[in-house]
């Protein structure tokens, strides 16, 4: 058993793809020691990738192939001579060195020869070069007058097994070569010698050697020390680093630097009077700095970012004020935007809205704010403790911030500005605040609009997307969704079942298509809605089955309705009376197909209570007073629970098949009475298990 | 001052590119002087994009090109951004092996010592929808900032770079204002003297015209005239293509007229969206037939 270590060094690649680069370096060879038959019971592979080293470490690989019998079926021991001696001169054998065997087929001349393993070392060249000529980056180049083609341009490979190099070549084409070696080089600027990697004997020593040389090769220690060295930081100036949030471009910056060294930086004051969702924006988000909260948790004015070098205070300093010279360019731009935009109210953007296409046929911008005013009053009815005004106010002006300079350079702000500039013209609290949260919710783990102003304008905003580009007939297929239509549905669905608001959702889709000028809301939105609705259901982890059940035959638009009876339904289930009802439900179902079948008929949900005895007449009392479809659905529910008990005592005590054909018409009456009043609160035939 | 340059280097903007041109010289470049047409990027001057396909196996030139972005310009109010500025432009066919390490030894020369900085190669990918062209490489940050752009270069007018070249672009503003410490681009120091001996800032030489092609790219410049030139230009191009004997440097002219035309027209806002790929596409299209002109395949370049 041996270890190997094939190590790669290039030109810097891109952040982005170290990730995968380690994994598919790993995978690739792991899948190729394999065909060699080498890769052992405890061999492992680990792949990583810093800016300029990819790597694989390998363990436990057997040191040569194992011994194989190789054997060839010859003709039957009764054919001609002929035919015989050419198996042996193809086989390269005597006649004595041949096997005979019984087969299915008869007996035949076997040659078999035992070829010994080779040793893995002298193996490894070839298929290390396949694999790096094969390589699957997402981009790759040429360089010089090289055919060969790599993420950047390719400098070392350094391949050793047992601590031993392995010689080989990759041939680069057009004249040029890499000779395998022995020899990695550390940071860039910080350490020009080479760092020898002969007698490398473990993972961590490889590891160990880099970091030596100022390279961490392991993005997970570069993303350690960057949060360790960024927490450290700013604790000492009293501030926390938002972890979270630094979750989503840590890859980005962790693989920019070999070996991260967290600086402390300072936004100038007279930035620090603008919205912190703007200088988050430009700070975390376009410059990738680490922002900081400050004990009270407000937006402090430090933040961090990485130096790619030994910590040295001179040259440091030198690193924070570049640093703070483009981030404070970048600022600049936004105080003018800033200022620029507040010199005029929200609402004289309007006008400019006519000027940007909403999308084609669909008119502007400015249509699409004058629809959404026209049916925000609609919604506003239905909506509990809303301030109708306020809701038709901020539909009208939601929009206007997408013509500011703000906007315009950071897209990223749509709403939030709108609300700054909105309160800074005088505007409502009501109306700046709907028109900040309209486009919530933005994904499956989005907040919702948090006031009722807001949720109105959320909804008209979504409802007029959904409905103009039904109404175009462009619509999702497939995985295709360019207009992000399932997220429009998906946020209206969240918002009306979050605030139990019960709207009647046809309605204001016809309001809707009354702004477009449409003659009807096309047919396929209505389902498309109840279909995102049973996704959305789903995924709270509602089985689908029950989905099913509770909006089988639904063709309504209460929203509301359907989850609250799929919540329901799911909760009956899992109580005693409803899984108990399931199993009569069963035995109903299964007596019921079974005689239809046979008499070719389905039976009538009707009985003679005459012919009853007391304990049908139990099962009949209930079923027959029980109301048509009235009531809340758990009322309904705890109706058909009330049936459990006296539908057991029937299976228990009652036999369906009366030798009296009369009375045994008259129970499956009773049980199709029993499948008729249950199929109307919910489909159970849909029910699995 | 955030950089110390030694006392030997000057960092007035004439000697950040006499400094540049002195050290690639000494690499072997020919420094050429720009292109005298309006183009919006050194990548057009021919020394680039007809040099990096052929005919030469070894092609090195170096040279500063004055670039027009018209819709760039902020009538000289904007302390970073205008229409006209410079690029050192930098081609090394083939590229060199130490590649990297000699574009830092570039900036040494300029009084940038990457020891005393944070330098970073960070994913850029490059791309030239109207020249056909694409790279790979970086931009180069040097603590924080981005100077400059470093391209390998695959494939020109459509045609694949064999072997492939290295290209350096250095925006000179944005890298003399951090050398000088300098804010606003118009305070750069010119000449390094004084203003005392009438020494020149960049706003000396270069505001008014800031202001005055301003207002001509965005308010007055004729746009029938334009969109008749740009005609023209494409006409020419075409023609001289597809002459027996194809002219080829002359088409290229043409191509690089009716790119900046085009320019101008959308600077101008004249442009929609949807007419904006379809002129992308018709300069392309000349790029690309003057590239297989230059190379003589031209007989496939009639129709492109």
């Amino acid at each position: 058993m041996a270890d190997l270590v094939i190590e790669l060094v290039s030109e810097e690649i891109p952040a982005r793809m170290q990730a995968a680069a380690g994994r598919d370096l790993a995978r690739l060879v792991q899948a190729a020691l394999t065909t060699l038959g080498v890769w052992g019971e405890n061999s492992t592979a680990t792949g990583l990738c810093a800016p300029r080293h990819l790597l694989a470490y390998v363990t436990d690989i057997t040191a040569s192939q194992p011994d194989r019998v190789v054997e060839k079926r010859g003709p039957r021991v009764d054919a001609p001579e002929a035919a015989i001696n050419g198996f042996l001169s193809s086989a390269g054998l005597t006649r004595y060195e041949l096997v005979e065997e019984d087969t299915p087929k008869g007996r035949f001349f076997f040659a078999r020869s035992e070829i010994a393993g080779v040793n893995t070392a002298q193996l490894l060249a070839p298929v290390i070069t396949d694999i790096l000529t094969h390589f699957p980056w997402p981009k790759s180049q040429r360089w010089g007058a090289a055919k060969f083609r790599w993420v950047r341009p390719l400098h070392r490979i350094n391949v050793l097994f047992d601590g031993k190099p392995i010689g080989g070549t990759l041939d680069l084409g057009g004249g040029s070569a890499i000779q395998f070696g022995a020899t990695s080089c550390g940071h860039y600027f910080e350490v020009p010698a080479d760092i020898d990697l002969i007698g490398v004997r473990s993972l961590d020593d490889v590891k160990a050697r880099l970091r030596a040389g100022y390279v961490m090769l392991d993005q997970d220690e570069r993303h350690a020390a960057i949060i360790d060295g960024a927490k450290a930081l700013a604790e000492t100036y009293s501030c926390h680093i938002n972890e979270a949030q630094l979750g989503s471009y840590l890859h980005d910056i962790s693989g920019l630097v070999e070996w991260p060294t967290p600086l402390l930086g300072k936004i100038e004051d007279r930035f620090m009077l603008l919205p912190p969702e703007l200088l988050q924006t430009t700070i975390a988000t376009h410059q990738k700095y680490i922002t900081l909260s400050d004990a009270n948790g407000a937006f402090s004015p430090y933040f961090i970012l990485l130096s790619n070098r030994l910590a040295e205070a001179a040259r440091d300093q030198v690193i924070v004020a570049g640093n703070q010279r483009v981030l404070r360019a970048r600022l600049a731009d936004a105080e003018f935007f800033w200022q620029q935009d507040q010199t005029r109210p929200l609402d004289s953007y309007l006008p400019s809205l006519g000027e940007v296409t909403f999308y084609e046929g669909l008119g502007s911008i400015l249509d699409k704010a004058n629809r959404m005013e026209g049916f925000a009053s609609a919604i506003a009815q239905h909506m509990p403790a809303v301030d109708i005004a306020a809701s038709v106010r901020a539909a009208r002006l939601a929009k206007a911030d997408l013509v500011t300079g703000m906007v315009g350079e950071f897209p990223e702000l749509q709403g939030i500005m709108g609300g700054y500039y909105a309160a800074a013209g005088g505007e409502d609290t009501a109306v700046c605040a709907a028109i900040t949260a309209h486009y919530r919710p933005q994904g499956p783990a989005d907040d919702l609009p948090p006031t009722p102003e807001a949720m109105v304008v959320a909804l008209a905003d979504k409802i007029d997307t959904l409905v103009g580009f039904f109404g175009i007939g462009a619509k999702p297929t497939g995985s295709k969704d360019p207009f992000a239509l399932r997220r429009a549905a998906l946020g209206v669905i969240r918002i009306i079942v979050d605030a139990k608001l019960t709207i009647p959702l046809g309605k204001i889709l016809d309001e809707a298509a009354k702004g477009y000028g449409f003659a009807a809301v096309d047919a396929d939105l209505l389902p498309f809605i109840r279909d995102r609705l049973r996704g959305y259901l789903r995924d709270q982890n509602m089985r689908h089955d029950v989905v099913a059940a509770a909006l089988a035959g639904d063709d309504g638009d209460d929203v509301c309705l359907m989850a609250a009876r799929a919540v329901a339904l799911a909760g009956f289930l899992e109580a005693a009376d409803g899984s108990g009802l399931m199993a009569g439900w069963r035995r109903v179902s299964s007596i019921l197909a079974a005689e239809e079948k046979k008499a070719k008929t389905s039976f009538a949900a009707a009985c003679d209570p005459a012919l009853f005895t007391p304990i049908e007449k139990d099962l009949f009392v209930p079923l027959s007073t029980m109301p048509a479809n009235a009531g809340t659905i758990d009322a309904q529910l705890a109706a058909l629970g009330a049936l459990r008990s006296p539908i057991d005592v029937f299976f228990d005590k009652i036999v369906v098949n009366d030798d009296d054909p009369a009375i045994r018409l008259n129970r499956l009456g009773l049980l199709a009475m029993i499948r008729e009043k249950m199929l109307s609160v919910a489909d159970f035939t849909k029910i699995e298990g | 001052m955030p950089t110390s340059p030694s006392d030997e280097i000057r960092t007035d903007f004439q000697s950040i590119i006499l400094n540049l041109q002195r050290h690639w010289a000494q690499q072997g470049a020919v420094v050429l002087q720009p292109y005298d047409m309006e183009v919006g990027a050194g990548t057009f001057h021919p020394a680039t994009t007809l040099r990096a396909l052929g005919p030469d196996e070894v092609w090195r030139a170096a040279y500063v090109q004055p670039s027009r972005r018209p819709s760039d310009g902020r009538y000289g109010e904007n302390p970073n951004r205008m229409q006209h500025f410079y690029q050192f432009q930098v081609i090394f066919k083939p590229s060199p092996a130490d590649s990297q390490a000699l574009y830092l030894d570039s900036l040494k020369a300029i009084g940038l010592d990457p020891a005393k900085h944070d330098i970073r190669f960070v994913e850029d990918d490059w791309e030239s929808p109207t020249l056909g062209a694409w790279g790979l490489g970086w931009e180069v940050w040097c603590d924080g900032m981005e100077i400059s752009q470093f391209t390998y270069f695959q494939q020109v007018g459509g045609i694949e770079c064999n072997p492939v070249p290295l290209e350096l672009t250095y925006g000179l503003e944005r890298l003399a204002m951090y050398i000088q410490g300098v804010e606003n681009v118009y305070d750069l120091d010119w000449d390094g003297v004084s203003a005392e001996d009438g020494g020149k800032t960049y706003g000396d030489i270069f505001k008014r015209a800031e202001v005055e092609f301003s207002g001509w790219n965005f308010e007055q410049a004729d746009t029938d005239m334009l969109l008749g030139h740009f005609r023209d230009a494409e006409a020419e191009c075409g023609r001289l293509l597809a002459l027996e004997t194809p002219l080829a440097l002359p088409a290229y002219d043409q191509c690089m007229k009716a790119s900046h035309l085009f320019n101008m027209l959308d600077a101008r806002g004249v442009i929609s969206v949807t007419e904006r790929a379809a002129y992308i596409g018709r300069v392309r299209s000349l790029a690309k037939g003057c590239c297989e002109a230059w190379m003589g395949l031209a007989e496939s370049s009639t129709n492109g």
